[in-house]
């Protein structure tokens, strides 16, 4: 990469001064991860000396097909034991922690095939959202009394959380008669129940029509504008281009380019990542 | 033809006894299965559990009554959960199918061994148990009661019966309408949903296991409250199995479908059996085609018949919604 190209690339300002370099250290990391590697049987998957994700922006990863994202993302939201290395988020190790206490402890992950619950209700499926429900212990099912205030509470934060998603239509149906698109929208407005801090998405943009397309754009925006972070994996560029701060590209499980995403089509080991080396082209990755 | 007579034993399928037993072993199934997608083969065994416990307080121990249904609906069924559900619930949904079905048989073969005599009674099984059961009783033991259909006694099997398979029904309603029976439906759907949402949902599989268990333990309690034996017999494997007839017959994940299964279910082998019979008897039934000892045999043919036909023609069972039942295949 020389100097006079680089110079017109835009960088988000949290980002200034953030060498594009792998494993670069952030100013003020939220997610951290360490000589994090994960095989399976004979094959490494995943083989990550460093990676920081930085608060508050919003965060790409992404690579070619077997590249380790996806396992990397699971090792992240500690869905995945690594075989070694350590992952801390906010300060936690979390191999410490129970993979549904990350979620208590403010990180939310969605899934690259959707898991909307489908014989509940949408506004059920908000409900389940919500963390430190007391109505969750058995004995107090009995008691509806000792939960209904709480009840109350949630059930308007999801009502909410429907308007803005427009699903508010949808609130007593059953979530399985949802589009594909909806059912994205639908579990991106479920994750936002835990009230995160971060949230993880595994390719947010897969299966869904172009026309819902821009409005789940705008919706990642407003996390990060809410002063969430975002960390997603994704393999539509346009989706990279246009809403990331900072792009991560894995291949062959190892993490070979970080840099604010203009930076990424010229950077030779990304272009030889995904087309093979030698070849001397630069990469139009918003084509995809 | 004795139609009084058959209409007496088909009523008597729809309210007795055996519906009580069956209603409450598939309430549990429904909770376990229906609920939160456990699938338990071994219903059987929770039966056992409350059957045995109380019987074996009662008639090997020495102790009190009370102290048996305290051994037999809690503490024998929860020791159960935890046994089969500790090992299992972190796994597929499958290995708890395979160990509750190995559970279940490995409990009535050991309870049978000659070597336990002293303690299960072997394949004699245990009586004398229930004595303060009927104690308590305000019926005559000569008198016939609700039109006839039950003696003194039987009535009160069957009203205690009534009566706990209306609170475990009302319990269960309630818990299903509460945030923790949503998160055992948001497991049912998806496990990993659920945890990505910070549910714990080993936990709340393990408390599912373990109330189900209790239910189904209630149901065999009480079965051997009315047949005054607790025998390793009447727990074979058919025993789940007719327990989950009775669930999908009046259909999963429905408050009233287990009670309502077993009730349809339970006046369907009455009539048949009796139906049968009489048609042997009289002479209607050409002796070529079935005689009076195959009546038993065939009205189990017929059951399986039903079956067939509402998976084809009602699949989602009595109660359940066809438009629930869709949205699997999207």
């Amino acid at each position: 990469m020389t100097a006079e190209n680089t110079a017109d690339i835009p960088v988000a300002p949290a980002f200034a001064g953030v060498p594009w370099e792998p494993g670069a250290a952030k100013p003020d990391p939220i997610l951290v991860a360490t000589g994090v590697r994960r095989s399976f049987g004979g094959l490494t998957a995943v083989d990550v000396d460093h990676l920081e994700v930085q608060r508050g922006q919003i965060t790409a990863l992404i690579g070619p097909n077997g590249a380790g994202k996806t396992t990397f993302f699971n090792l992240l939201t500690n869905f995945d034991t690594p075989d070694v290395g350590t992952r801390t988020f906010e300060g936690r190790e979390l191999s410490r922690v129970a993979a549904h206490r990350v979620a208590n402890l403010g990180m939310v992950r969605t899934f690259q095939l959707t898991k909307s619950l489908s014989k509940m209700t949408v506004i059920d499926n908000m409900l389940l959202g919500a963390t430190g429900q007391s109505g969750e212990r058995m004995w107090r099912s009995f008691l509806p009394f000792t939960w209904r205030r709480q009840e109350a509470e949630i059930t308007a934060r999801a009502e909410a959380l429907l308007e803005r998603f427009k699903l508010s239509h949808m609130r007593d149906e059953f979530a399985g008669t949802l589009s594909g698109g909806q059912r994205k929208l639908l579990e991106m407005a479920r994750a936002l129940m835990v009230e995160p801090n971060m949230v993880m998405l595994d390719e947010p943009m897969a299966g869904v029509n172009p026309a819902l397309k821009q409005s789940l754009l705008d919706h990642v925006k407003g996390l990060r504008d809410e002063g969430m972070t975002v960390l997603f994996v994704e393999h539509d560029m346009d989706m990279v281009q246009e809403i990331s701060d900072w792009v991560v590209v894995m291949a062959e499980g190892r993490i070979i380019a970080e840099g604010p995403p203009a930076s990424i089509g010229q950077n030779q080991a990304v272009v030889d990542a995904y087309l093979g080396a030698h070849h001397d082209a630069a990469l139009d990755l918003g084509e995809d | 033809m004795d139609w009084g007579g058959i209409i007496e034993n088909t009523f008597r399928g729809l309210i007795g006894e055996q519906f009580i037993y069956f209603g409450l072993a598939a309430i549990g199934l429904n909770m376990h299965f229906g609920y939160t997608g456990l699938l338990n083969f071994g219903q059987a065994v929770f039966m056992a559990a409350g059957a045995y416990g109380l019987s074996m307080a009662v008639a090997t121990l020495g102790l009190n009554f009370w102290w048996g249904l305290l051994l037999g609906i809690v503490v024998f069924p929860l020791i159960l959960a935890a046994i089969m559900g500790v090992p299992t619930l972190r796994l597929r949904a499958d290995y708890l199918a395979i160990v509750t079905i190995a559970a279940s048989e490995m409990f009535r073969i050991i309870a049978r061994s000659p070597s336990l005599d002293r303690w299960t009674g072997s394949s004699d099984g245990l009586t004398a148990f229930a004595k303060t059961f009927y104690e308590f009783s305000p019926y005559d033991t000569q008198e016939r009661y609700f039109f006839g259909l039950f003696i003194g006694n039987q009535m009160w099997v069957v009203t205690v019966g009534w009566v706990v398979l209306a609170l475990v029904v009302g319990a269960v309603y309630l818990m299903m309408r509460s945030p923790w029976g949503r998160v055992l439906k948001a497991i049912r759907e998806d496990e990993d949903a659920a945890r990505s949402l910070g549910k714990n949902a080993y936990w709340f599989k393990m408390q599912a296991l373990a109330l189900g268990g209790v239910f189904g333990a209630l149901g065999g309690m009480l079965r051997a409250i009315g047949t005054q034996s607790a025998q390793p017999q009447s727990f074979i494997t058919d025993v789940t199995f007719f327990a989950w007839v009775a669930l999908i017959l009046g259909g999963a994940a429905k408050v009233g479908g287990p009670v309502v299964g077993a009730a349809v279910l339970y006046a369907i082998l009455n009539f048949t059996d009796i139906f049968l019979r009489n048609s042997v008897a009289d002479g209607w039934m050409p002796e070529w085609l079935m005689t009076g000892t195959q009546v038993g045999q065939v009205r189990f043919m017929l059951i399986g018949l039903a079956l067939i036909l509402l998976a084809a023609f009602r699949p989602q069972g009595i109660f359940g919604s066809k438009e629930e039942m869709a949205l699997d295949d999207r």
